[in-house]
């Protein structure tokens, strides 16, 4: 508890000075300062309209994050989140591309569901696969992967996938009513997604501290050669942890074909992967900081949608600030930790 | 479909090819000294909009390319200063700065976006130039593009045969040893990592003013920074061989387009998308994964 | 030159390495700095070549005090140093790892320094190749390097910690010849050793350390008695090994090959059995540890088969060896036994496995706390393992020993614990095996007076096969030492052209 006090305390300076940096750059900009923070706050909090926007884009950055939690504890970089979950939108997409769909609408949503969670293990799974087989360090192939299936993504959507007459980068076309993700009106908010991104976060968190699973991923981050001699299987964890953070990014990426788009769309992604990479550092690989960081960033992330609208600047600045947090948040870390050496040395 | 005009089609690897040489050298120069700078692709983007931006304003190139330079050493500088003096994961800070550096490139190039700006025109070496094929691919290029030709053979040089490159090389292999020879590994890391840093930067440069004149959201650099650091690793670390990866990507980014007049069936998006898994495939599965393991780079920097 | 150290203190932490340590070495001696394993020689000669700051006391050089910040430093006053593990770069050439730190400004001049190597080579006695990647290089040869390397330099103070340590008995000859050159012509040396041997043979003068102090001086001809009392305190006797008879075969190789290592293990001929205790000899990396993990299944042999309780093991993996009751301990701790950022109760979790899905916390907290102090572990069970001693971590990983193992194997056991811990371990596993007569171990040592005191049978390995297989007690030092540099008499013949040239 005391530790999460101290890091809350490294978090809270890291914001102030990342918001600092962030000043500086919207001054050189030419851009108003407070009028832009202003417009970020009610562009995410506004209405209750524009929250439920903040949840929508809570829930695949949460799910994801939970996911990456299993790698970060191995010691794997996982950078193929994105390519994971647009893996799980193509098997949704494809699942609910069957022409029974319409007649059996809930049992397809479940299905397509599963197929999302498949499709983004499978796709973890080939990056785990060149790791502990191949000897590819999962960075780049992670990457490759995220460049083949932005590839497949394409392809579908010009190709086999277009829509009559027409393809074009605004997706495939709508599925029918049936198949989309109950809403809580007035909000376009659904409680399903909702549901599995708090799910998500609790069963990440229990399996993590009580099943021998959570140890055991921890022990090989920290010493792959040693939990050999303890009767671990090194390769076989990585290849779980890989799955598990696949199956939580396709699932995000069903949850985006079946809440928010229903359709596939080319930026189906919509960089959550990545994001949530950031998401996971900032929060310093804590189960439960985890869900708050995310939603601060999804917060970010929905405001300065109206920022070019609104003052004429890019939407990209909450970019910037998610950036300069972690930065700022490492750099605080590490400033500390060198003043308790020296204290330490003397 | 039009023919294939070897002449022509090697001429646009060169001179396609040039911003990846630079990056791709850069980088090299960097892990040599055994540090990663994994925000390649944000801060090509960076130095991209910077040089543009730059140039624009002021109207003149060598100012664009001097800002673009110093911003890509000043990516290198955060990387360099938060893994060698603060000790956090290099990866995890290269990272981040890769996602920043590209929003911060989006963000303050908006106004700057689709304008008509300088950019660096072909100037022929004269008298090389007449020569039957050799003239035309490598000697009627922009100046970037002679940049990039010279500096594979400079930095084999210096790497190989200057005291600075054998001990650039040394602290890359062993920072302790290094250390007892007189030699400071932070400093040398540093050094690196900013003068890596800067051709980092000439390459974003060399992207908007000349290579994919303009600045835009999306530019058209998008991704390349990652191609660069995979041909390093493939080049196993020898500047020569990774340009020749280089080469071979803008080499598969021509064919692209080529490919694309002559099967109009597949949707134009999959020749641009490919090139990039193509070649990040084929470098790993040629047995650069093997070199991976023994790379110079050790993960924690200095002593 | 003359150098004078003055109450040199260094202090780690609360660990004091260095405590008041003051002796003079004059020009043209071989001065020997002795002491057992841990004694505080290394961190003094560290100090001595600017390496590591010291905390405390005044070094003097030729009567004025200097004093340095860097090993640049002390190199320009003259001092060089040969660390134990050499500061090399295995990828750069030989002529390369000579110029580094030498060559100045921006041009490298091989041809220059090419010439001023074999000069020197002439000069010591040494002959490299100076195109030879340096990684190719035995331990003999890249030591030979670094000398040349530092005498170029115009070091006039040579400190040579442990350099006997991994050579061959041709390349110690040369060693020596090369620092009788050196002393002739007004050069000191400082050489750091445990070994009695070396000292007797080369130095003028010694000063012995203990637990960081000194505990004396004294001036060649040496009394060995009364230098093993002040390297030792009283010097404690191993527990005598209980006779027991061989028992039915545990484990049996059969012309076995397997890479790793600097050698790989070669056509590996041996049948162990219930009740031996088999110490393993040789230089480091002779193949002694690529045996001890193929016996273990970590490493698959490349040929030949592996039977065990003759059941036959080729081909089967680490898991299927540990059912079998193998139980292996590494040598280096941290890296490769203990999980650092873990705690001591979470070992103990992660090893029990009689819970496959949940993790039974208090159940391993009290587990922690029981072997803690049955194997007098000096730390709690929330201790993290990185923060514990070397000697404790050792304790640590005994106590996972499983109760009856059927083959233990052991790699170099006591390495880099003080006296009292290694007599702790040895008086452990005899009594482990005391409870049962169908255990073998198998431990390898660099340590002949080890083997001899705790192995019934010896295998001396060289160049990665079994040259020597014997009793214990039909042997002596004289012999396996013999034997592990590679004259075994018989041997050469059989394997004629074997022999490692000396270069």
């Amino acid at each position: 508890m005391t530790l999460l006090i101290r890091y809350g305390r490294y978090l809270l300076l890291g914001i102030l000075a990342a918001f600092a940096f962030t000043t500086l750059i919207l001054l050189f900009a030419g851009a108003p300062p407070l009028a832009a923070y202003l417009h970020l706050f009610k562009g995410a909090f506004g209405s209750w309209n524009k929250f439920a926007h903040v949840l929508n884009a809570w829930i695949p950055l949460t799910l994801c994050a939970c996911g990456l939690l299993y790698t970060f504890r191995i010691g794997l970089w996982n950078i193929g989140v994105e390519g994971q979950m647009m893996l799980g939108a193509v098997l949704t997409t494809l699942v609910l591309r069957f022409s029974a769909a319409e007649q059996f609408p809930l049992l397809f949503l479940v299905l397509a569901f599963l197929g999302g969670l498949a499709g983004g293990a499978l796709w973890a799974l080939l990056a785990g696969f060149l790791k502990t087989k191949g000897g590819v360090n999962e960075i780049f192939a992670g990457l490759g992967l995220n460049f083949v299936a932005q590839g497949l993504l394409l392809w579908l959507i010009f190709g086999p996938w277009k829509r009559p007459g027409i393809a074009s980068m605004s997706g495939t076309e709508l599925f029918s009513r049936e198949l989309w993700l109950p809403v809580l009106r007035p909000f376009r908010l659904s409680p399903v997604g909702l549901t599995l991104a708090v799910l998500a976060v609790i069963v990440t968190a229990l399996l993590l501290r009580y099943t021998r699973v959570g140890l055991s991923l921890r022990a090989i981050g920290g010493n792959p050669r040693a939990t050999r001699l303890f009767g671990l299987r090194p390769g076989l964890y990585m290849l779980l942890a890989m799955s598990f953070a696949g199956g939580f990014a396709g699932l995000a990426g069903s949850v985006q074909v079946t809440g928010i788009y229903h359709r596939l769309i080319p930026a189906i992604s919509s960089n959550y992967g990545y994001l949530a990479l950031l998401v996971v550092m900032l929060a310093g690989y804590r189960v439960w900081l985890t869900p708050a960081v995310a939603l601060f960033f999804a917060a970010l992330n929905v405001g300065s949608i109206q920022l070019p609208m609104m003052l004429r600047i890019d939407s990209s600045l909450s970019g910037v600030i998610q950036g300069a947090l972690v930065l700022a948040t490492l750099a605080v870390h590490a400033w500390h930790m060198r003043r308790q050496e020296r204290e330490m040395n003397r | 479909m039009n023919d294939l005009n070897l002449t022509l089609l090697f001429a646009g690897v060169v001179a396609g090819a040039a911003p990846i040489v630079l990056a791709t050298l850069g980088e090299t120069l960097t892990e040599k000294a055994g540090l990663i700078n994994l925000s390649l692709d944000g801060s090509i983007l960076l130095s991209a909009m910077t040089g543009f931006t730059v140039a624009y304003l002021s109207g003149s190139l060598f100012w664009g390319f001097l800002a673009a330079a110093a911003v890509g050493a000043l990516v290198a500088a955060v990387v360099a200063v938060f893994s060698v003096y603060l000790k956090q994961s290099q990866v995890a800070v290269g990272f981040v700065l890769t996602l920043m550096a590209r929003d911060l490139a989006y963000f303050l190039g908006n106004p700057y976006a689709r304008l008509q700006g300088p950019q660096a025109g072909p100037l022929p070496v004269p008298l090389l130039r007449e020569i039957p094929f050799l003239g035309p691919v490598f000697f009627q290029q922009s100046l970037p593009v002679y940049l990039s030709l010279l500096l594979i053979g400079v930095l084999w040089w210096y790497l190989y045969r200057t005291t600075p490159g054998l001990n650039l090389q040394a602290v890359g292999e062993h920072p302790k040893a290094a250390y007892a020879r007189g030699i400071d590994p932070k400093t040398v890391q540093l050094v690196y990592a900013l003068c890596g840093g800067c051709l980092v930067g000439l390459a974003g440069a060399t992207f908007s003013l000349a290579v994919k004149p303009g600045w835009g959201r999306p530019q058209g650099a998008e991704g390349t920074g990652w191609i660069a650091l995979a041909l390093v690793i493939f080049g196993g670390w020898h500047p020569v061989r990774a340009a020749i990866g280089a080469y071979l990507f803008a080499f598969l980014q021509v064919m692209g387009i080529y490919l694309q007049e002559w099967f109009p069936s597949v949707p134009a998006q999959v020749f641009q998308v490919a090139p990039f898994p193509l070649m990040i495939f084929t470098l790993l599965l040629t047995g650069a994964a093997r070199r991976f393991r023994t790379s110079p780079v050790t993960g924690q920097a200095g002593r | 030159m003359e150098i004078t150290l003055r109450d040199i203190r260094k202090y780690y932490g609360l660990v004091r390495a260095n405590e008041g340590i003051s002796m003079t070495v004059r020009p043209g001696t071989v001065h020997g700095i002795l002491g057992e394993n841990g004694a505080g020689k290394s961190t003094l000669m560290k100090v001595l070549s600017g390496y590591t700051p010291r905390t405390g006391g005044d070094i003097l050089a030729d009567g004025r005090p200097v004093d340095f910040r860097a090993p640049e430093d002390a190199a320009r006053l003259g001092i060089g140093m040969l660390y134990q593990d050499p500061l090399d770069f295995p990828r750069l050439t030989v002529l390369e790892n000579f110029m580094l730190g030498q060559s100045r400004g921006l041009f490298l001049s091989r041809a220059r320094y090419r010439a001023r190597l074999r000069e020197l080579c002439d000069y010591l006695g040494f002959s490299l190749v100076p195109e030879a990647p340096v990684r190719r290089l035995t331990v003999g040869e890249r030591q030979q390097l670094e000398i040349l390397r530092l005498i170029a330099l115009g070091t006039r103070v040579l400190i040579l910690d442990e350099p006997t340590t991994g050579i061959s008995s041709d390349q110690k000859e040369a060693l020596f010849r090369a620092l009788k050159t050196l002393t002739a012509e007004g050069k000191s040396v400082l050489l750091v050793s445990h070994k009695l041997e070396d000292v007797e043979l080369l130095c003028d003068r010694i000063t012995v350390l203990r637990g960081g102090q000194m505990t004396g001086e004294m001036d060649a001809p040496f009394d060995t008695r009364a230098v093993l009392s002040m390297m030792f305190g009283a010097p404690p006797g191993i527990p005598p090994r209980s006779r027991v008879t061989p028992g039915r075969p545990v484990l049996a190789f059969r012309n076995v090959s397997a890479p790793g290592g600097r050698t790989g293990l070669i056509s590996c001929d041996v049948t162990i059995h219930a009740g031996e205790r088999v110490g393993l000899a040789g230089l480091e990396g002779s193949g002694q540890g690529v045996f001890l993990r193929v016996a273990a299944g970590l490493t698959r042999p490349g040929q030949g088969t592996v039977t065990l309780n003759e059941m036959p093991m080729t081909g089967r993996d680490y898991h299927a060896f540990r059912r079998k009751g193998v139980c292996f301990l590494p040598t280096d701790r941290l890296a490769e036994g203990l999980v650092p950022g873990l705690t001591i109760t979470e070992h103990f979790a992660l090893r029990d496995r009689r819970h496959p899905f949940l993790v039974k916390w208090t159940a391993a907290f009290l587990k922690a706390q029981d072997r803690i102090r049955d194997f007098r572990v000096k730390g709690t069970p929330d201790a993290r393992v990185e923060a514990l001693s070397g000697g404790n971590q050792q304790r640590l990983l005994l106590s996972f020993l499983p109760r009856n193992p059927s083959l233990l194997l052991l790699e170099n056991p006591t390495r880099g614990l003080d006296l009292a811990s290694a007599h702790w371990v040895w008086e452990h596993l005899q009594g482990y095996g005391g409870h049962d007569p169908e255990m073998a171990i198998i431990f390898s040592s660099p340590e002949l007076d080890e083997i001899l005191m705790a192995a019934d049978r010896v295998l001396v390995f060289f160049d990665g096969r079994i040259v020597r297989d014997v009793r214990t007690d039909e042997t002596g030092v004289a012999e396996l030492g013999r034997a592990i540099a590679g004259d075994t008499g018989s041997i050469r013949h059989a394997f004629p052209g074997h022999r490692r040239p000396v270069i």
